[in-house]
């Protein structure tokens, strides 16, 4: 076992069993459920739209390469600097560069998974920078020293009593655990860092392929000011961002906010097209978009996964993954968690490393059926495990399985499994849920069913003679 | 009972006039823990589907359906359990399974398991002919009242190989709506039970916090069974409910159905 499954089993067993963390959890997650189904009922044909969502993002990553040539030619035409970044390390050296070329001291960051996939924020405080949070979840797991606990809601496991505690900590000043008065807090902290900022980065929702525009939803605004006060604006997307055409986001950005937080629209959706043009009165003088692949074009080759890169990153499959609302976000111990971590992550970062990620499922299918652009997410965790097994298989497991066609299938075998199976269970009673069980997995939890005294094909056997 | 009752809405939005009235030879599809845990499942269908004018096959070697290696990604092995499946019911007239899970393995993952194989064309075929046993019912043969009674107060639990592989919802609960004396009351959520076959042991832990939730939205609605068309989830929340000596009991839907 990797050590990345290892973890996984230990945080899964403790959290698991932290009933405060499934209270909390389920019930945020139930509320989401509950405001999702009632903006989704506002649509005039949900699946329609779903489905048109799907073809969308079908048609962008089907012609990704046409698609990226013309966003980054929009791009430049209007004065901004395009980078492309073949791996994680490489984004982070041209995010240091830009950072150091133009002497920077601080850096003001508006919330952007792609960032947290390549370890930024590690790379840039490492030469020297600092970077601060400025969406209010990403601003307190940071203070925190956390990960973010889920990709659209990063604070989302802390009640209001711990967010007070960890300002009193951090901040030294949390009135109370009034949620208004804590927003109030993080944004006196916050307009400081905006002010004294030499670089705003940002990570984006779509990339206009017809117009050469990163689109940025958010809630907050603290995107807006990220965006407009800082000298220098960094954006940094994944390739897959690509949207077609403008008119597409009348559709995914109402579909993103109802699928991802519940909302009809999100509270400010921006577009950026370059930086400050002649006779413009604000905007970035210097506009840089970092491009990365960091294995996506490895997915995009493989014809049976490639619909993963249509992912919005809105989050609709963790909400409804039942693993992740007991496990919770940072078990996972990776960039993105829930069913779509379990379908990417071993493609992106490794399939024996991470396969344990589409292992722990048990393929209820509740992401496919969430999923707004309709990535067949169940059945890839089900393809992620069969390359797993076929390229580096379990020697017992596949000796257990090889062994089970003639057990199962047997007349004999089975007649014995069926009457040995009665017979031990005459003394399982004896160290049933004890260590020493061999069905301990189960019965440590669960009680065992009996063996019926006459099974069915028996019975058939005597009654049809 | 009617034979061909009107349907008032059907998963497979088949126009009524598919339905079938005309006696048949039904092979009846057995899973291994059927068989071995819960035969008054099977039996019930037997009885059901003999009432109904049916003549009932079943063969009598065991045949796996193949899900515990595929869905632990053992493909090639799978497929050598599987194919005795494909063998067994390649002549049947029309198949009835036992189980929604099993039921999504033949029907859903077959085709994809043994494409580019040999037995893929086979594969299609048996897929195409094989039908859940509340699906069979209602959008088969057109049945929804059984003439059952059942004066308790249950809920449903929707099986998720059943409710999104197969896309099965209406059906068993069109069934349950004319079972004389039967209340229905729908939990709050629709969530897997925990199950998920080899989950349950790779990881018992959250398999059983799964199951807990479950037992609690069932809990909730006061109702004294959970009625299911999948014993595979049944046996995992029966296992939840005995250890922790909840006031629940499951049982099947074919055991609801079946005549005195």
């Amino acid at each position: 076992m990797s050590a990345s499954a290892s973890q996984f089993k230990r945080d899964a067993v403790r959290l698991t069993a932290d009933l405060r963390h499934r209270s909390l959890i389920q019930t945020a997650l139930g509320n989401y459920e509950v405001k999702r189904d009632e903006k989704k009922a506002l649509f005039q044909d949900y699946d329609g739209a779903r489905q048109l969502a799907a073809e969308i993002k079908w048609e962008a990553i089907n012609r990704l390469d046409r698609h990226l040539d013309q966003f980054v030619r929009g791009l430049e035409a209007r004065g901004t600097k395009v980078h492309w970044a073949t791996t994680a390390r490489q984004a982070c050296d041209i995010i240091v560069g830009i950072a150091r070329s133009k002497s920077a001291r601080s850096i003001v960051k508006s919330k952007a998974m792609t960032a947290e996939e390549i370890h930024l924020n590690r790379a840039l405080e490492q030469a020297g920078f600092e970077v601060v949070e400025s969406d209010l979840g990403e601003f307190i797991v940071q203070l925190r020293d956390e990960p973010p606990y889920h990709i659209v809601f990063p604070a989302m496991h802390l009640t209001r009593g711990e967010i007070q505690r960890t300002f009193k900590d951090k901040l030294h000043d949390a009135p109370s655990d009034n949620p208004e008065a804590l927003t109030l807090v993080a944004r006196r902290v916050l307009r400081q860092k905006y002010i004294h900022a030499d670089i705003g980065l940002t990570g984006a929702n779509f990339a206009v392929a017809e117009t050469g525009m990163i689109s940025v939803t958010e809630n907050e605004g603290n995107a807006r000011l990220t965006a407009a006060l800082p000298k220098t604006m960094i954006t940094l997307l994944g390739i897959e961002k690509i949207v077609p055409r403008l008119d597409d986001l009348a559709l995914l950005l109402p579909m993103l906010a109802t699928v991802g937080a519940g909302q009809l629209i999100s509270g400010y959706n921006t577009l950026y097209g370059g930086p400050r043009q002649p006779g413009e009165t604000d905007g970035p003088e210097e506009f840089h978009v970092v491009l990365l692949d960091n294995n996506r074009t490895a997915l995009l080759a493989n014809a049976e996964q490639r619909d993963a890169l249509h992912c919005i990153r809105c989050g609709s499959c963790l909400n409804v993954c039942p693993i992740y609302r007991h496990v919770g976000g940072h078990t996972y111990a990776t960039t993105y968690p829930g069913p779509i971590g379990g379908v990417i992550t071993p493609n992106l970062r490794g399939l024996q490393d991470w396969k344990h990620l589409s292992y722990s499922s048990s393929l209820c299918g509740a992401c496919t059926e969430a999923c707004p652009v309709k990535i067949d997410l169940a059945h890839h965790l089900l393809q992620n495990r069969r390359n797993a097994s076929r390229r580096k298989p379990s020697w017992w497991q596949k000796i257990a399985f090889k062994l089970f066609a003639p057990v199962a299938n047997g007349r004999i075998p089975w007649m014995l499994v069926t009457k040995g199976g009665r017979f031990g269970q005459r003394f399982h009673g004896l160290i049933r849920g004890t260590p020493i069980d061999p069905a301990y997995c189960w019965t440590r939890t669960r009680d065992v069913p009996r063996i019926a005294k006459q099974s069915f094909k028996e019975w058939w056997r005597e009654t049809r003679k | 009972m009617r034979a061909g009752e009107a349907r008032l809405q059907t998963d497979s939005n088949e126009a009524i006039q598919t339905t079938d009235r005309r006696p048949m030879t039904i092979t009846l599809y057995i899973p291994c823990f059927i068989d071995l845990i819960y035969p008054q499942v099977g039996i019930a269908m037997v009885r059901i589907l003999e009432k109904l004018g049916h003549r009932v096959e079943c063969p009598e070697s065991p045949a796996c359906c193949g899900q515990p290696a595929f869905n632990t990604g053992y493909w090639d092995e799978s497929r050598a359990t599987a194919v005795k499946v494909l063998q067994q019911l390649k002549d049947a007239e029309v198949v009835v399974i036992a189980s929604g899970s099993c039921g999504a393995m033949i029907k859903v993952f077959y085709p994809d398991l043994f494409a580019g194989t040999p037995q893929e064309g086979l594969a299609r075929q048996v897929s195409a002919k094989c039908f859940e046993f509340s699906q069979f019912l209602v959008d088969k043969l057109g049945v929804t009242d059984l003439g059952a009674r059942f004066p308790h107060k249950v809920t449903y639990h929707d099986g998720c190989h059943s409710l999104r592989e197969m896309h099965i919802h209406a059906a068993p609960r069109q069934l349950m709506a004319r079972v004389h004396g039967l209340e229905l009351v729908e939990m709050k959520q629709t969530v897997c039970c925990g199950f998920g076959g080899t989950f349950s042991a790779k990881f018992p832990m959250i398999s059983t916090a799964m199951g807990e939730v479950k037992c609690e939205l069932a809990l909730e609605t006061g109702a004294e069974y959970i009625v299911s068309s999948d014993s595979s989830c049944l046996m995992h929340i029966q296992g939840l409910i005995d250890r922790r000596r909840q006031p629940l009991k499951t049982i099947h839907l074919a055991e609801i159905l079946a005549p005195a």
